[in-house]
């Protein structure tokens, strides 16, 4: 099972540690708040709103190094898109193990 | 080179500013609106633009049919599904997806530097090719548009250089060094220290002197070779 991971962000940052300070204070701040508002549109069935939220948190995901994470949420986002929710639960299991990782931040 | 950096994402642009660190490209701007980048681009110029495609109300789309001459363009993105309709923008240089791996980013940028230098080196043809058909010399204080296909010959005076065309001869102030330099060689030749005549012109040649139109021209003894060269002889 994969878990979430610096390796990108350590590729990118060739050592700056300013850098990666400032990216993961950018996750940290942003991913919480991209992460209710996205619980609250799919509450509300707005689907295409939702899409829009998995489209910003994708992002993240693949910054995470989750790259069958960013798989799922590619395809999630595609289907809320056509009203298909299928995927939640999935997603939702992969949002919960940033949101545990970033707790240690 | 000069860059803007687009995308309603903070860790984006982060990214993309941290990458640009490695190459010869300098962030001018960044901005979390494409509107907002329009403005900018107003009054600004800059070599090229990271665009995200998906931003709220405005996308990187909509920035590219809003301007009209909009800068190269490297799209951003996390959806491939757009490439197709992405390289249907002539700016577009590549397509970006997001997580940006630095071997890929290098790609973008050697492309771009490939693109500015082919841009550069077609431009300066066409300005070589532009240059070509005439030149502008000082004639009685005004400068005077020559078309250098129709000159005949030019013939050393002094100070001065008689430049005879079908219509016209113009006395300029010159040398005729100066002015076989800004004629294309392939058609101009000198064949005496007095004379430079236009090849293409020549009716025929006897002994020593060439006729072009109703003028003789003396061929000297030691340009003679080169014009013998440049005939197309049977």
């Amino acid at each position: 099972m994969e878990t979430p991971n610096l390796k990108y962000i350590k590729k990118i940052s060739e050592g700056d540690l300013d850098f990666e300070e400032s990216l993961l204070n950018i996750i940290t701040e942003e991913f919480p708040k991209e992460y209710a508002t996205f619980i609250e549109k799919f509450n509300n069935k707005d689907y295409e709103e939702s899409a829009n939220n998995v489209h910003k948190i994708k992002h993240k995901i693949s910054l995470l190094g989750l790259e069958k994470g960013l798989a799922l949420a590619s395809v999630f986002e595609k289907d809320l898109k056509n009203g298909n929710t299928e995927l939640y639960q999935d997603f939702i299991n992969v949002l919960h193990k940033i949101h545990v990782y970033l707790e240690d931040y | 080179m000069n860059c803007l950096i687009i995308d309603d994402d903070a860790a984006a642009r982060l990214i993309i500013r941290q990458l640009c660190k490695n190459t010869e490209l300098i962030v001018k701007e960044e901005f979390s609106s494409a509107i907002e980048a329009i403005k900018f681009l107003n009054s600004n110029s800059i070599d090229v633009a990271f665009l995200d495609i998906h931003m709220p109300t405005f996308s990187g789309f909509d920035f590219m049919k809003t301007l009209k001459n909009p800068p190269k363009v490297i799209l951003t993105t996390s959806d491939k599904n757009h490439a197709l309709e992405a390289f249907e923008f002539d700016c577009v240089i590549d397509y970006l997806l997001k997580p940006i791996g630095v071997d890929r980013f290098q790609k973008a940028i050697a492309k771009l530097s490939n693109v500015s230098s082919e841009k550069l080196n077609t431009k300066e043809t066409e300005v070589q090719k532009e240059n070509k058909d005439f030149i502008f010399a000082n004639v009685d204080k005004r400068l005077v548009k020559i078309n250098i296909p129709e000159i005949l010959l030019i013939e050393a005076k002094g100070d001065y250089i008689s430049i005879k065309t079908e219509k016209k001869s113009f006395i300029v102030h010159a040398t005729l060094k100066k002015i076989e330099e800004k004629l294309p060689s392939d058609i101009f030749l000198r064949i005496h220290r007095s004379y430079i005549i236009n090849t293409s012109e020549i009716i025929d040649i006897e002994d020593n002197s060439v006729l072009i139109q109703k003028y003789v021209i003396p061929i000297s003894r030691s340009h003679k070779p080169a014009l013998i060269k440049k005939l197309n002889l049977l």
